[in-house]
C-alpha cells in the first residue's frame, strides 16, 4: 500500500494519548513527572487519573529509581522527560535499577533529536539510542509519527519488562493509519523495490518515502523499510533487504556511531555485507535554529537520502573510491559546513536591514 | 536452626549479632575479598531488624504480599545480609561460603537475577537503593494502603551522592512514614574519615531541614535499637532517619574503628583470631 500523508502532529502527542488509553485499561499504571508533564504530555494521565500520578520535580535519577520500586511493587510505572534528561542523565539507574533488576519500567523519552530547535545542543539529544542499545534486556522503540507513537505506547505498557520510547516536539507528517501493522521487534517494508534498501527509523522514515519517490522517476526502486524497533531489532527484515537490494542506505536523526544504523549494520556483516551509507548526524553537537533549516544544516533531510542512495549506488557499481568514502564520512567533531562556524557573530545588522527593506517594498 | 522473628531481649540479640559477625568472617575468608568493616559494624542493626520482631517478613515465603522490605542501598555491606538472611532462614547456612563465588546466588553486590530469597532488589551503584525503597514505600503507602514499612540502609559517605537527596526529598515530599532509613554512622570511607574525604554534617539537622523525623541512636545497643525501631512506627506524617552512631569491624579488635577495613577480607588467620575473639 502507498503512503501518503494526512496531516501532521508531534509524537508526543501519540506518547500522552497512549498513556490515558492504557490507564482506563490496566490500575497497574501509574505515571511520575519531572517537572515539564505539558511538553512530554503526562499532563493528559495527570488530569485524567491524578491518584496514579506522582510528581518526582527535577530530580531524573530519584524519579528513574523510585519506578524501579514502583515496578518491583508490582505497578507498571511511566516517568517522561526531555530525552536528554531520561536517557543520559540518569544512565546509571537504568542500568542498575531498571535494567539489571529487570524492572518493569518504561521510560518516555520527548524533544528527542535535533528537531528541538531553538533550545539547542544541551536538550537536542543525539546520543540516547547508543546507550539504551547496549542496555541488557532494555526495548527500545522510536516510532515514526503520530499514531505509531500511540501503538508503540501502549505496546511496550502491555509488554514486560524495561522499555524506552523515543519521541519528538515538533509536529511530523502523519501516514501511518489505523491498519498500519505494528508489532514491536517487527521491522515494517513502507514500499516495496529491490534496487536499494532505505531502512529508517523515527521521522526519517518520512523522509526516506519522500526520496524513495524522487528515486522512482529516474527508474530506482528503493524499499523503505521503518525500523520502529531498535531493540530487539528485525534481523530478518534487514537481512533480507541486505540479500534482495544489494545495498542500505540508513537515516535516523541521531549521531550515526552507536544509533540504528549501527544495529543495522551490525545485522548486514553479520549475514550479508553489502555496502552501506550512513544518513545521521556526524559526530557534532546540534544548535540553535528552527527545525527545519536545522534538519537540513546537519543533513537529516530527504534530499540527503537520495544523495546517499545515488552515493551507495555508485560504490556498489564500483564507480567509487572506497578509500575516498571512508574519508568522507567527515568524523570531525565540526558542526556542518551549513551551519555558522563557532564565535561567528550573528550578523544582526543585515537582518534588521532586510527587515527595513522588506517593509519598505511591502509599503510600495 | 534458624533463629524465629520475635521480640527479644538485648542480650538475645546480642548472641545472634555475634553469630552473624561469625558467619560474615567465614563467608568472607572463604570469598578471598569482599568489605569486612561495614558488615560488622552494622550486624546490630540486622539482628535486630530481622530477628527481634521490628520487621514484618515469612521466610518460608519471601514474596508474601504486603510484607515489609529492606533495601541495602549501601550494597557492598552485602555480607552482613546475606549472614543475616541465613540466619532467619532464607536460605541454608552453608550458602554463605559461596560469597563471590562464580555463579553464585551470593553475588559480590546483591543481583536479583540470581534471585536469592530476602533479596528484594539490586543495589551496589551507591544513592539508589534509597530511591528503590522510597518508589516501594510509595507503592505500599498510596497505592496498595496495605500498612507496610520499608527500611533501607545507606553508609554515611554515601550520602556524599547528590541523588540521595533526590530520594530524600521524595520521601518528605509525600509524607511517607512507612519508610524509614538508616544511616550506618561509622565515619569510615575507603579513603579515609567521612569527615576528611567529603564532611557529610551536620547530619541531624540536614535530615529535619528535610522534614525527617530524625533518631540517633547507639548502633550496637540492642535496647536503643529496638526502641529506636519501636519510635518509627509511631510517626505520623513524616518518614524517618535512625542515625546509628557504629564502629567500623566492631566486634573484632584489630578492625575497629579502622578504615583500612573499609574494603578488604581478612586472610586466615586474620580470620581464626577474629572468630576466636567472637567466641568469647
Amino acid at each position: 500500500m502507498a503512503y501518503e500523508q494526512y496531516g501532521a502532529k508531534a509524537t508526543r502527542f501519540g506518547f500522552g494519548e497512549g498513556l490515558v488509553e492504557l490507564g482506563e485499561h490496566d490500575e497497574r499504571i501509574v505515571v511520575l513527572g519531572g517537572d515539564i508533564t505539558g511538553s512530554v504530555m503526562t499532563n493528559l494521565f495527570k488530569d485524567r487519573f491524578p491518584d496514579r500520578f506522582f510528581s518526582m520535580g527535577i530530580a531524573e535519577q530519584n524519579a528513574t529509581t523510585v519506578a524501579a520500586g514502583l515496578a518491583l511493587s508490582g505497578k507498571i510505572p511511566f516517568f517522561a522527560s526531555y530525552g536528554a534528561f531520561c536517557a543520559l542523565r540518569n544512565a546509571d539507574q537504568l542500568r542498575i535499577s531498571v535494567c539489571y533488576n529487570e524492572a518493569n519500567v518504561k521510560i518516555g523519552g520527548g524533544h528527542s533529536g535535533i528537531s528541538v530547535g531553538p533550545d539547542g545542543a544541551t536538550h537536542q539529544v543525539l546520543e540516547d539510542m547508543a546507550f539504551l542499545r547496549a542496555l541488557p534486556h532494555m526495548t527500545l522503540v522510536v516510532p515514526c509519527d503520530y499514531l505509531e507513537a500511540k501503538k508503540a505506547t501502549i505496546a511496550i505498557g502491555r509488554m514486560e519488562g524495561p522499555a524506552y520510547i523515543r519521541f519528538g516536539r515538533e509536529p511530523v507528517p502523519s501516514f501511518t493509519r489505523e491498519d498500519t501493522p505494528f508489532r514491536l521487534g517487527k521491522a515494517e517494508t513502507f514500499r516495496e523495490g529491490n534496487d536499494v534498501a532505505i531502512i529508517a527509523t523515527g521521522c526519517m522514515v518520512w523522509e526516506s518515502l519522500v526520496a524513495a519517490e524522487e528515486l522512482a522517476k529516474e527508474g530506482i526502486q528503493a524499499r523503505v523499510v521503518n525500523v520502529h524497533t531498535i531493540k530487539p531489532i528485525d534481523t530478518e527484515a534487514i537481512a533480507a533487504a541486505a540479500r534482495e537490494c544489494g545495498a542500505i542506505v540508513t537515516a535516523e536523526e541521531h549521531q550515526i556511531m552507536g544509533g540504528m544504523g549501527s544495529a543495522v549494520a551490525q545485522v548486514v556483516v553479520k549475514n550479508t555485507p553489502v555496502p552501506m551509507e550512513f544518513v545521521g548526524v556526524t559526530d557534532t553537537f546540534g544548535g540553535s535554529g528552527n527545525p527545519n533549516e536545522l534538519m537540513k544544516a546537519f543533513g537529516l533531510t530527504s534530499n540527503d537520502i537520495y544523495n546517499s542512495v545515488k552515493k551507495v549506488l555508485a560504490r556498489r557499481a564500483g564507480e567509487w573510491n572506497q578509500v575516498q568514502a571512508m574519508t568522507e564520512v567527515g568524523f570531525e567533531g565540526q558542526h556542518p559546513a551549513g551551519y555558522p562556524k563557532p564565535g561567528t557573530v550573528f550578523p544582526i545588522e543585515e537582518l534588521i536591514e532586510n527587515d527595513r527593506k522588506a517593509a519598505e517594498n511591502a509599503v510600495a | 536452626m534458624p533463629f524465629t522473628n520475635e521480640r527479644r531481649t538485648p542480650e538475645q540479640l546480642a548472641e545472634i549479632a555475634t553469630e552473624i559477625r561469625r558467619d560474615i568472617i567465614r563467608s568472607l575468608v572463604e570469598a578471598k575479598s569482599g568489605h569486612s568493616g561495614g558488615p560488622l559494624g552494622s550486624a546490630d542493626i540486622f539482628a535486630v531488624l530481622y530477628m527481634g520482631g521490628v520487621m514484618n517478613h515469612d521466610p518460608a515465603h519471601p514474596h508474601m504480599p504486603g510484607r515489609d522490605r529492606f533495601i541495602l542501598s549501601a550494597g557492598h555491606m552485602c555480607p552482613v545480609l546475606y549472614a543475616t538472611l541465613a540466619n532467619a532462614g532464607f536460605f541454608p547456612k552453608s550458602e554463605l561460603l559461596t560469597l563471590r563465588k562464580f555463579g553464585s546466588r551470593l553475588q559480590g553486590h546483591p543481583g536479583r537475577d540470581m534471585m536469592l530469597p530476602g533479596i528484594e532488589s539490586s543495589t551496589g551503584s551507591l544513592g539508589q537503593g534509597l530511591s528503590i525503597a522510597v518508589g516501594m514505600a510509595l507503592s505500599d503507602k498510596l497505592l496498595d494502603h496495605n500498612g507496610a514499612r520499608v527500611y533501607s540502609l545507606t553508609g554515611d559517605g554515601e550520602l556524599e551522592e547528590g541523588s540521595i537527596w533526590e530520594a530524600v526529598m521524595a520521601a518528605a515530599h509525600y509524607k511517607l512514614d512507612n519508610f524509614c532509613m538508616i544511616v550506618d554512622n561509622n565515619d569510615c570511607q575507603i579513603d579515609g574519615r567521612v569527615t576528611d574525604v567529603m564532611n557529610i554534617y551536620p547530619l541531624k539537622e540536614k535530615f529535619e531541614s528535610f522534614n525527617f523525623h530524625v533518631i540517633m541512636v547507639d548502633g550496637h545497643n540492642h535496647g536503643a535499637l529496638l526502641a529506636a525501631f519501636d519510635e518509627f512506627k509511631t510517626v505520623t506524617g513524616k518518614p524517618t532517619c535512625i542515625i546509628a552512631k557504629t564502629y567500623m569491624g566492631h566486634g573484632v579488635s584489630f578492625m575497629e574503628d579502622r578504615y583500612e577495613w573499609h574494603g578488604k577480607p581478612p586472610s586466615p588467620e586474620q580470620a581464626e583470631e577474629a572468630l576466636k575473639e567472637l567466641a568469647e
